[in-house]
């Protein structure tokens, strides 16, 4: 029997946990499971590094599944006899423990890069494709389901069927994708490519004075630009209230490194600041320390810069650095609030920056992107439209702050992000994704008695 | 599933139309519709409290609950469970008697003895067995604070609060590692229908007060608590009394 929580290190689960190594002893586990299934009994949950903030990869008074030892690499086709026989897209096949920091590691050298990778690479591919991940380029290139050719899929009778998207069981592969585990586990899976040059990214940075004046310059920009995205300031108000940096990147070519760096153009290298103990105590993130960080960060931003050539680290994940940063908050935890509103509600969009920001809650890692088309997932997150991220740590009166920003969201047809959510209503969801009934009629086929199951589908009444 | 901020979706209430209850009720609703099971007996009243909780939001459902039919209990309780979990569980019945009758009376004594004493054990028995398979949930037992020391005025009533005060302090030792908590609310004199006709005391509170009390203390995973909180160190004092001066204190 172990605790466990999310990233939030909110809302703890006892559960048992099992770790299976194979997809022999994964599948062998759903099936002993299985047999014993009943009315009374809690069912089980596939979890990654645990890197959604709040329930979904736990499963209270059942078991749980830590599926990070079945991360096997299977196989890697570069595509390199492409130019004999025109363009063949080059694809890796992975278990669903493999996470994508080594997957990444391991394809760069053969100059392949993984097409999605969200704000942290410690999440695992079977994760991505539950919470169908998005990225800085998700305007240009879509979210991680877009990218799976096809994969494995163990449901509840104890059966692995391959779903494609477009195959005989696409409604159970779009179910999977941004299905949150909910339709069985992923045990295999085929991810489409993109080759690389170089390990660099060529980044154009600017500070914009405010929110209006961001949003201006990301619709002008954007679509030129693989990458974006903006940090903004979540504390201060008045004129400059939602001043920013933005961020626009493209992957650098061998010609645009200098001779230092060109030597060896895939070069990957991770520093680490060491991991973060759990020393702090609440409270670190207050209005003080959000105030001088924001300034901090602002002001370091060059105001104008073009072309700069930057690294993974630098241009993707500047938190990874620093393992368990989540434990900074101390341990009452925190919340992150995602959501996405659709081009046209950007009046609704300003308004909830101002609550934000007048909130009194105090919030330093706050994200901003203009999102592109959607894919096909039942439960998928991105919409066309903008998406906000902001932490905030747990404190009086948050609850309220939350439910006005949903009512927000709510108005103008957006929604909250699964793999972010800890507190959403189970009616609030439902009115979201209006592709809800259509999901759980896949789930009520390929699981009819609800082996599959998390404490987030108990909480949100999936 | 309690969610990160502390919102239950789920409140059983056994003895559904105590006022303290109610009351926790209300406060858990004005922060967020929620589920409410009111488990009491089939009066108007439970009707009433009914109607008032879906009124603001809340889906409510009514079961039949009688303290003293123990046979019901079981059956009682999973029904309870059976749309799912239950996130915090409020034990809320009792009743305050006669106190001169209580110890001169033998049914008046048995009367209290079940429906304050062993009516409570049992079903705490029952929901500890449900929670402890849910591995999650909160107890919140409405004790009080003439069980920790009894008085010479109302010795029975204190007596059976003092036996399921220390049942459900010990539930809650029991309960920690399957992730399951339990809170103990010990008010003072509550103005409320049970104390209807009796003068305030000193330290007097209301159901309100109780309520915002309990709703704050199980989202801190507090495992006991005093209505008004100054009664925790009025209570250390009396029971560092020597008997023969607390004997003769006038109340």
């Amino acid at each position: 029997m172990r605790r466990l929580t999310g990233w939030g290190r909110t809302m703890p689960a006892t559960t048992e946990v099992a770790r299976p190594v194979t997809v022999d002893e994964t599948i062998d586990l759903v099936r002993e499971t299985s047999r014993t299934h009943g009315p009374r009994s809690r069912g089980l949950t596939a979890r990654g590094l645990g890197r959604s903030y709040g329930d979904p990869a736990q499963n209270s008074g059942g078991l749980t599944l830590d599926l990070t030892g079945m991360n096997r690499i299977l196989a890697v086709d570069a595509a390199a006899d492409a130019a004999d026989d025109g363009y063949r897209e080059p694809t890796v096949v992975v278990e669903a423990g493999v996470d994508l920091d080594t997957l990444m590691k391991v394809l760069l050298p053969f100059g392949l890069w993984i097409p999605v990778l969200p704000g942290t690479r410690q999440v695992t591919v079977g994760g991505a494709i539950g919470s169908d991940v998005h990225g800085k380029n998700h305007h240009t290139q879509g979210s991680f389901g877009n990218h799976v050719r096809s994969l494995d899929l163990l449901t509840a009778d104890g059966q692995v069927t391959t779903l494609t998207p477009d195959g005989p069981d696409a409604d159970l592969f779009w179910a999977t994708v941004g299905g949150m585990g909910l339709t069985g586990i992923v045990l295999r899976a085929t991810v489409a490519l993109q080759r690389v040059e170089t390990a660099y990214f060529l980044v154009d940075t600017d500070r914009c004075a405010n929110l209006d004046e961001l949003m201006a310059q990301m619709v002008a920009r954007d679509d030129d630009h693989t990458y974006s995205v903006a940090w903004f300031d979540a504390v201060t108000t008045g004129e400059r209230m939602g001043r920013a940096v933005l961020t626009l990147g493209d992957k650098a070519r061998l010609e645009d490194l200098p001779p230092r760096l060109a030597a060896d153009p895939l070069a990957f290298s991770a520093p680490s600041l060491g991991t973060v103990p759990a020393v702090f105590p609440n409270g670190m993130v207050n209005a003080m320390t959000a105030r001088l960080f924001s300034e901090a960060w602002f002001r370091k931003a060059p105001a104008h810069r073009v072309g700069e050539v930057q690294n993974i680290t630098q241009f993707f994940h500047p938190l990874d650095i620093a393992q368990n940063w989540n434990r900074g908050y101390g341990p009452g935890g925190f919340l992150q609030y995602q959501f996405v509103m659709p081009f046209g509600a950007e009046d609704a969009f300003r308004r909830s920056v101002e609550l934000i920001t007048g909130s009194g809650h105090y919030s330093c890692l706050n994200v901003l992107k203009r999102f592109g088309q959607g894919n096909a997932g039942m439960l998928s997150f991105p919409t066309p439209g903008w998406t906000l991220t902001a932490d905030f740590p747990i404190k009086p009166g948050l609850e309220q702050l939350c439910d006005a920003l949903d009512q927000l969201v709510l108005s103008v047809g957006g929604r909250l992000y699964l793999a972010k959510d800890s507190r959403m209503r189970a009616d609030t969801f439902a009115t979201m994704y209006p592709r809800l009934e259509e999901f759980r009629r896949v789930r009520e086929r390929v699981d009819p008695t609800g082996l599959f199951t998390s404490d987030l589908a108990r909480r949100l009444e999936i | 599933m309690m969610d990160a901020l502390g919102a239950p979706q789920t409140l059983l209430l056994l003895g559904g139309t105590s006022d303290i209850a109610v009351a926790i009720a209300r406060r858990y609703a004005a922060n967020r519709p929620l589920k409410v099971i009111l488990a009491a007996r089939d009066t108007p009243r439970r009707t009433k409290v009914a109607a008032e909780l879906s009124d603001v939001g809340c889906v409510v459902s009514e079961v039949d609950f009688d303290a003293h039919d123990t046979t019901g209990h079981e059956a009682t309780i999973e029904s309870c469970f059976a749309d799912g979990d239950v996130d915090v569980a409020v034990v809320a019945f009792g009743v305050l008697g006669d106190p001169e009758q209580a110890w001169t009376n033998a049914d008046a004594a048995l009367e209290l003895a079940t429906v304050n004493y062993s009516a409570p054990v049992h079903v705490g028995v029952l929901l500890a067995a449900r929670m402890k398979a849910q591995k999650h949930g909160t107890i919140v037992a409405l004790s009080s604070v003439a069980g920790e020391r009894v008085r010479r005025s109302n010795f029975v009533y204190g007596s059976t609060k003092a036996g399921m005060d220390g049942f459900y302090t010990g539930l809650g030792y029991a309960l920690r590692e399957h992730g399951v908590h339990v809170l103990v609310v010990r008010p003072g004199f509550v103005k409320s229908k049970m104390t209807e006709g009796l003068g305030a005391a000193p330290l007097s509170t209301t159901p309100d007060d109780v309520a915002e009390l309990t709703v704050k203390a199980v989202k801190a995973k507090k495992t006991a608590i005093w209505a008004p909180p100054p009664f925790r160190l009025v209570m250390l004092v009396l029971k560092a009394l020597p008997t023969p001066i607390f004997r003769l204190l006038p109340f």
